[in-house]
């Protein structure tokens, strides 16, 4: 797939002058990004007492993320590899410090000091080894290892990942639960292929039992025409192999209204634009037509 | 990067034990205002490892911080005081300069405020 960058370069290569500017000036890329970081630091649960925290910002590129923790007012270190994107943070005049650096190097920061660490599709390069002396489960290991120990206790780190497969996935996790982080993912959107976004949540010390539900369509836009399976989302599907099958239901009619709009309602649970239902959805034409 | 940042980094050389905190060699320092919070301000005074931050003030040409850490009843009234550690750790960056490790004595540059902390391979 040539529309994943981290299977092109690493990222210090890909993201030159020409690539990062190109990333900073896409409005499309700008307004995801904030997007996305201002979900990431709502899953942070930061405690709302109005004091501006000392956050981490892993893969700060040109500082857009960065630029919604500022909007909070909080204060912010950004790390990236690529000096490019670093030149246009410093030429936007980000509020945070800024630092040149490889994650897969383990982060140089004291213990217990930065309340909180948000880090926006960045994660997912470290499973790619660009040059021989790499080996992703170690420097997994190294990035996740030194962030739990530079975290204070019960702060939290959101990584929004874009895993390429299932394995990587699980290696991602298994390492962030290997050097002693609780947690897990929490996915929004999950029917939708293109608008499906993860994020890793890990929280340093004990885990607090509240829980974070994934976002929904029904959340934002299509509440006006069916509201009625809201609940749907958090369940898992069991499959019992000793269950009969169920048999088709095809006839000489066709499928039938009912098969119609359950085909709509599940392209509308994808997040795509369907047209509401009315008295003419799938009724049959006249015989002389 | 400002003084807050500096007492956060370590080095992170394969080996070293004690990589902090790092000696600042100061080439160019800028000031930019930074809006006054005394709440963040008493927040961060717990994390931040008063001697390195005295030390890294005096290399930037900033001597106004007091060479013994004060108590803790004293940031809740002493608004100067709280004035002056704002204007150290938020208001003073390096623009140009060097962090140098204490221990082995290896030199990361700042350039344009950004500290390359990227390490060589032999040192990961």
């Amino acid at each position: 797939m040539s529309n994943r960058p981290e299977l092109l370069a690493p990222p210090e290569i890909f993201y030159d002058e020409t690539e990062a500017r190109k990333y900073t000036s896409s409005s499309r890329i700008v307004e995801i990004q904030a997007k996305l970081s201002e979900r990431a630091l709502e899953l942070l649960a930061l405690p709302e007492d109005g004091v501006p925290r000392f956050l981490l910002d892993i893969g700060c590129g040109s500082g857009l993320s960065g630029e919604t923790l500022s909007e909070n007012g909080h204060h912010w270190i950004g790390l990236d590899i690529s000096a490019s994107m670093l030149n246009v943070a410093v030429e936007r005049e980000v509020e945070g410090d800024l630092l040149l650096g490889d994650m897969g190097q383990g982060l140089g920061l004291r213990s217990g000091v930065i309340d909180g660490a948000i880090s926006i599709s960045a994660v997912q390069w470290l499973c790619n080894a660009d040059k021989s002396s790499h080996e992703p489960r170690l420097r997994l290991k190294a990035f996740f290892g030194s962030l739990y120990r530079c975290l204070s206790r019960g702060a939290r780190a959101v990584f929004q990942v874009y895993p390429e497969n299932i394995a990587q996935r699980e290696l991602i996790l298994r390492q962030a639960l290997q050097a002693g982080f609780g947690g897990g993912l929490v996915v929004d959107y999950p029917h939708s292929t293109k608008k499906r976004k993860e994020f890793l949540v890990l929280t340093c010390g004990p885990v607090q039992t509240s829980i974070q539900t994934g976002k929904n369509e029904y959340d934002e836009s299509c509440s006006e025409d069916d509201n009625s399976e809201d609940e749907e989302n958090g369940e898992v599907g069991i499959s019992d192999r000793n269950r009969p099958r169920k048999k088709r239901r095809t006839n000489k009619q066709g499928k039938g209204r009912e098969w119609v709009l359950k085909k709509k309602e599940q392209s509308r649970r994808k997040g795509n634009n369907v047209p509401a239902d009315s008295k003419y959805t799938a009724r049959k034409r006249k015989s002389r037509f | 990067m400002r003084l807050i940042t500096h007492n956060m980094l370590s080095c992170n050389i394969k080996g070293v034990t004690n990589g902090f905190p790092l000696r600042i060699e100061a080439g160019n320092v800028i000031e930019k205002e930074v809006d006054f919070n005394p709440d963040f301000i008493r927040h961060m005074f717990a994390k931040i490892e008063w001697k390195a931050l005295v030390e890294g003030a005096r290399s930037m040409g900033y001597a106004e911080l007091p060479e013994d850490s004060p108590d803790a009843a004293v940031l809740k009234s002493d608004e100067p005081f709280l004035k002056k550690l704002h204007h150290a750790l938020l208001e003073l960056h390096l623009e140009e300069g060097a962090l140098v490790c204490p221990e082995t004595g290896r030199k990361f540059p700042v350039n344009k405020g950004i500290p390359n902390m990227l390490l060589h391979e032999d040192e990961v």
